[in-house]
């Protein structure tokens, strides 16, 4: 392997990572404050993308106008999510949420099925972000200079939003102990909105360049990243914001390095990550930097 | 008192099994295929169903592997017992492995040996992540079953890759080898949950930290809820790629372990008679779904909103609407016993008894 391969699969393994980070965040925010696997976070996910779909191709907004509308909307469908399948089993046992969640997911993927025919669509290309730019001697996609960028914003903001406002406040009281959060007055039903609606928010930016990456719109192409993103999250330490993009990083640049040093395991790319997950679980089931939980009796 | 009651019982249970054997046979001789197809499809979800509802509902460890222990038993069944002079054909694009291009198996031991090596691979992977909990335990086990997947796509040599394979014999299109199957598999998850070790599986569901308080060997009985439960879908997986004729690995996507989870859902965790009854109603209403995605003319007119996919999301609407407003489904935890059965008739008859006097009929 030379130098420049090596440098170039760097850069896509950062570029992958990023997106896996930007995903993961959602699930370990959620988790954090509802201890739930948000099973159809994949989901929202593949509807982000076909909103851009259409934002972009069928009703040809403007590219800064449509990743506003795009995140929007799928915000709003978070929220929804949580208003209509996890809010009414709040106090329900934990199976039973976990068993809602997977038939929003399952739904949500019939429905684009459905609605938008199981055929694959052709992402959008917009501002030439698919296009390759050559560095010297590596020539890398363009999106996958973007997409680093693009996370530390998003991350810088949310951090803020976490660490310096009322509603991060608030969020950070009702992961603690919801609880105790809804005795001091917290208004938990709107910071779980919110916290659905800010993890929803990322990971339809993190489709916007997930799609220039890999450009094809179909009604399965949450599924894996879903789960891919969660284990991400897992390694790093569930319900750790940090942890989730850490996480990210490493599964990312492992996936992507191994595929390019033993050509023969191709195949089994998706196989590896739930290899991982099963591995950090027995190892370090809290992850690399998630805080410690015991079980109260 | 007491022996009339159980008199009473045992007579009961052997007229019910008179009914179903000439029933079985009845069908089995006069019923046309595609009927006889779907009864033979749900025996066989009666069979992943009770294997789910064993580890889920029973010992409360939510799983959701079941499709990649019924691709197991599935590809051991296809294997094993597609004849040795059709192997070349079908195993055109890489010859069959010599280790076992030579073996050929019956059904019965094909059966048999898919449920076996399901069962080993439950504990292999039970072993590991059985001490998570929960969501955590649901993703691992759903991760295990895409493994499975992805293994059985990229061993060429010996499952013929994405291809799949096809012609396996047709023998579970019998009735009484699924419906055979699957009542011996009733009777034993039933002894199993009324034995000993069944106690401690509901021990462990009800609070696995009391239950270890109390001598129960967590670890032990959870694997062997696991291994018990992957072995039964082994066998079904087995039943079910004799059934189609054909198995590929898409067919084994973690989707269809969904179908499983309606059916305990919608028959109540923790119930066998449930799991049996929702078989029944979730394959024959998948069935029946199905004509909702052909288009429909009204008096010339068609209606759009039938078009491939709508059952799908009304099977997906359906699993929604049960948990969030029915999340005990039509059992709960509770099974339907003839003791139950001849309650609700006498109060039925006691309900009706005083206003029957209301007429003025007095004696």
């Amino acid at each position: 392997m030379t130098l420049e391969l090596f440098l170039q699969n760097l850069a896509n393994g950062i570029a992958v990572g990023s997106l896996y980070a930007l995903i993961a965040v959602g699930y370990t925010m959620v988790y954090g404050i509802l201890r739930l696997i948000n099973f159809a976070h994949g989901d929202i996910f593949m509807m982000a993308a076909y909103f851009t779909f259409f934002g972009v191709a069928v009703f040809h907004l403007p590219w800064y106008f449509a990743c506003i509308f795009v995140v929007v909307l799928t915000a709003g469908l978070g929220m929804l999510i949580e208003r209509a399948a996890y809010r009414p089993l709040r106090d329900a046992p934990k199976d039973s949420v976990l068993v809602s969640a997977i038939g929003v997911s399952f739904l949500l993927e019939n429905l684009a099925t459905y609605l938008f025919s199981g055929k694959p669509k052709a992402f959008p290309d917009f501002l030439g972000l698919m296009s390759t730019v050559s560095l010297g001697t590596v020539s890398i996609q363009k999106v996958a200079l973007v997409v680093p960028v693009v996370l530390i914003v998003c991350m810088s903001i949310l951090l803020f939003v976490i660490n310096k406002t009322k509603l991060g406040m608030a969020m950070r009281a009702v992961s603690k102990d919801y609880e105790i959060a809804r005795v001091m007055g917290i208004n938990i039903n709107l910071v779980i909105a919110a916290t659905f609606g800010i993890g929803s928010g990322l990971a339809a930016v993190g489709v916007i360049l997930w799609g220039m990456k890999y450009p094809q719109v179909s009604p399965l192409m949450g599924v894996m990243p879903g789960l891919k993103c969660f284990i991400a999250a897992v390694i790093g330490g569930i319900g750790n914001i940090k942890g989730a993009v850490l996480g990210g990083f490493i599964l990312g640049l492992i996936e992507v390095m191994l595929v390019a040093f033993f050509q023969p395991l191709t195949g089994y790319r998706d196989a590896f990550a739930f290899i991982l997950l099963i591995l950090i679980l027995l190892v370090k089931p809290t992850g690399l930097i998630g805080e410690k939980t015991t079980e109260k009796v | 008192m007491m022996n009339n009651t159980k008199k009473r019982n045992i007579i009961c249970t052997a007229i019910l099994a008179v009914i179903v054997l000439a029933l079985i046979y009845f069908a089995n001789n006069y019923l046309d295929a595609y009927i006889v197809r779907i009864l033979n499809l749900c025996a066989i979800y009666t069979i992943i169903g009770l294997s789910m509802n064993l580890i889920n509902g029973f010992t409360g460890l939510f799983s959701l592997g079941q499709a990649g222990f019924m691709a197991i038993g599935a590809y051991t069944v296809a294997i094993f017992t597609l004849p040795l002079d059709m192997r070349s054909t079908i195993f055109y694009m890489e010859p069959m492995n010599p280790a076992i291009a030579g073996i050929h198996l019956s059904f019965v031991p094909a059966l048999l040996l898919g449920g076996v090596i399901a069962g080993f691979a439950a504990f292999l992977i039970g072993a590991p992540v059985l001490r998570l909990r929960g969501d955590y335990l649901a993703i691992a086990t759903l991760g295990f079953s895409e493994i499975i997947r992805i293994l059985l796509t990229n061993l060429q040599s010996i499952t013929n890759g994405a291809l799949g394979i096809n012609k396996i014999p047709d023998n579970a299109n019998n009735m009484w080898w699924s419906f055979g199957v699957a009542i011996v598999i009733l009777i034993l998850t039933a002894l199993l949950i009324n034995s000993s070790y069944g106690r401690a599986f509901k021990a462990i569901r009800e609070d696995d930290i009391a239950a270890e308080a109390m001598g129960i060997n967590l670890f032990k009985h959870k694997v062997m809820s696991f291994v018990v439960g992957g072995f039964f879908a082994g066998v079904g997986g087995g039943l079910y790629a004799s059934l189609l004729g054909t198995v590929d690995p898409k067919q084994f996507y973690f989707t269809l372990t969904y179908n499983f989870l309606l059916i305990i859902v919608l028959g109540g965790m923790g119930s066998i008679s449930g799991t049996v009854i929702a078989s029944f109603i979730v394959t024959c209403g998948l069935e029946l779904l199905r004509t909702f995605d052909e288009p429909l003319t009204v008096a010339g007119y068609e209606i759009s909103l039938f078009r491939p996919g709508f059952s799908m999301v009304i099977f997906s609407l359906l699993l929604m609407i049960i948990v969030l407003f029915y999340s005990k489904g039509l059992m709960g935890r509770t099974e339907l016993t003839w003791d139950r059965i001849f309650n609700f008739f006498g109060k039925m008859k006691s309900k009706k008894a005083p206003k029957s006097t209301e007429g003025g009929s007095t004696k």
